[in-house]
């Protein structure tokens, strides 16, 4: 279980983050969405501890992941993953190397059995024909299932994804999208995904979180906040060019 | 009653009451050069400070297990064996320079078979790990920093660190350890190929007996000079890894931070480099 308490974190008198506080529950999908700039990928980063918050706390399962030592963090890491809206693949290993990268430094596993794991996972996102393939030789879409398939083969129990789908055409979203929700289906992972991709992600998630002027300020399932009475969730969530977002902007 | 800058304004420019009120201003303004020099210079430490935690942290990466010796052999192939053509062709130009403007000035003093030993000397205990290094930098570290960067900018570096790794040891530490090895080996690459420059325009052009080149030589040169020409060199070895490498993990965020990095790394080792010279050449 995720619970983030009265997160803040500003930058040069700048406050992102002024008191965020959200509950993921274990083997929950929230989906976090908000305007461009508004932090959703600085919250991520700091539920691994990417950054640490000036005030609030992270808690992973009851433990302040800001306060842990560092094997314990270390330890901790290896339970969740994190998908980088670039993938963060390693340009010079290939796409095999680079799901086999994690296995290779932290199992002692050996080379026929990382293998067999690999090509289980490439094959599950529908790239086992790419292993030999570099990240410059891949496109958009087979990048982040790269990212993914690198991702999921640690066995994380929660994962984060930060717009995995930006830049990509929509019948790429669609199918990366429905390729999550049976991960997150066949797993029971616990998974907090940073998306635009309003509304294709309401089919997958359990509930959707929106962060505004540094507050989450509205946690509803798919189905209620389409209806949402708030202005700034209704106009957001419904693409409406009128409303309290586009005044302040 | 007035305000007491009304009182002050509205005196005579000499009298004591706007006397004392430029004193006030002038100690005001002095207080606040104060604080902000205070703060630039608190900075600077700061930086500094982190800067010196990377370098220890970097070499307890290099003393503690495991070590990645594969990434070491790659880098010291890049570092050393990819190195090899510009240190072969500087050490030649450099041998054949030293020999152009060390004759004239030897023969001058009738001393012309002491050029062995004077470009020798000159190539074994400074220019070779100097220029070595110099060149090194330019192609090697200034690379190390640029792919460093670029990691760091592509999130490459923190799904190292989310992967329960550390990037200091994948990174930083096998190019600390292969610069150190590489930089002795590419200096005596530079020192001989600059001494056969040397022969090749002494004794080939300008006419000087071969024995007396490399006799002299032989009878000048210890095997002091030569080992601090490997001192120094492993010293600036660590030197280049270590600023390029900070540089490249600490660059800012686009390809202008990557670019801007690239420069101070070259442009601070190379800085340190011959700074470090001179300290090493006074202690040693």
């Amino acid at each position: 279980m995720i619970c983030i308490e009265n997160l803040r974190k500003a930058f040069g008198g700048q406050e992102v983050l002024r008191d965020v506080s959200l509950r993921v529950n274990t083997g929950e999908f929230v989906a976090l969405v908000g305007m461009s700039g508004s932090g959703k990928s600085l919250l991520l980063r700091h539920v691994v501890r990417l950054i640490r918050p000036d005030g609030g706390r992270v808690l992973v399962d009851g433990r302040d992941i800001a306060r842990m030592p560092r094997e314990e963090l270390e330890a901790m890491r290896s339970r969740i993953g994190y998908v980088f809206q670039s993938g963060a693949l390693f340009d010079s290993l290939t796409a095999f190397e680079n799901v086999a990268f994690p296995l290779r430094e932290k199992t002692r596993l050996g080379e026929s059995a990382i293998r067999k794991k690999v090509m289980e996972e490439l094959d599950q996102v529908g790239l086992a024909d790419a292993e030999h393939k570099f990240p410059a030789q891949l496109s958009g879409g087979m990048l982040k299932r790269v990212a993914l398939a690198r991702t999921l083969v640690r066995d994380p129990e929660i994962v984060l994804f930060d717009e995995p789908t930006t830049g990509l055409d929509p019948i790429v979203v669609n199918s990366i999208l429905q390729l999550f929700d049976s991960v997150h289906k066949r797993r029971n992972l616990t998974g907090i995904l940073v998306s635009h991709e309003i509304p294709e992600i309401f089919g997958i998630v359990q509930n959707i979180a929106m962060l505004h002027e540094g507050r989450i300020i509205a946690v509803e399932t798919p189905e209620s906040i389409r209806c949402s009475p708030h202005p700034v969730v209704d106009q957001f969530v419904n693409g409406k060019t009128e409303g309290p977002i586009g005044s302040q902007n | 009653m007035k305000p007491r800058f009304h009182v002050a304004f509205s005196a005579e420019p000499s009298s004591p009451a706007s006397k004392a009120c430029r004193q006030r201003l002038q100690g005001g303004a002095m207080t606040e050069a104060l604080v902000h020099w205070g703060a630039r210079v608190v900075e600077k430490l700061a930086r500094l400070g982190k800067c010196t935690l990377f370098f220890v942290e970097s070499i307890g990466c290099c003393l503690s297990p495991p070590l990645k010796w594969d990434r070491v052999l790659k880098q010291i192939w890049f570092i050393g064996w990819k190195s090899l053509p510009v240190i072969c062709l500087t050490g030649a130009f450099t041998g054949m320079v030293l020999a152009l403007q060390g004759h004239p000035t030897l023969r001058r003093v009738g001393s012309e078979a002491f050029l062995g030993p004077l470009v020798a000397l000159s190539l074994i205990r400074e220019l070779g790990p100097v220029l070595a290094a110099l060149m090194v930098t330019g192609r090697a570290g200034s690379s190390i920093t640029a792919q460093i960067g670029i990691m760091r900018i592509n999130d490459q570096i923190d799904a190292i660190e989310l992967m329960g790794l550390n990037p200091m040891r994948y990174l930083v530490a096998p190019n600390l350890i292969a610069f150190v090895v590489a930089m002795p080996l590419l200096s005596a690459v530079f020192d001989v190929i600059a001494i056969f420059g040397g022969y090749l325009l002494g004794v080939r052009v300008l006419g000087l007996n071969a024995g007396a080149y490399f006799g002299e030589m032989n009878n000048y040169v210890v095997v002091h000079d030569i080992l601090n020409g490997i001192y120094k060199s492993m010293c600036f070895g660590a030197l280049i890894a270590w600023v390029c490498c900070y540089k490249g993990f600490n660059s800012r965020f686009g390809a202008e931070g990557v670019s801007v990095a690239t420069t101070q790394a070259v442009v601070n080792a190379s800085v340190l480099i011959l700074v470090w010279d001179y300290l090493l050449t006074s202690l040693i």
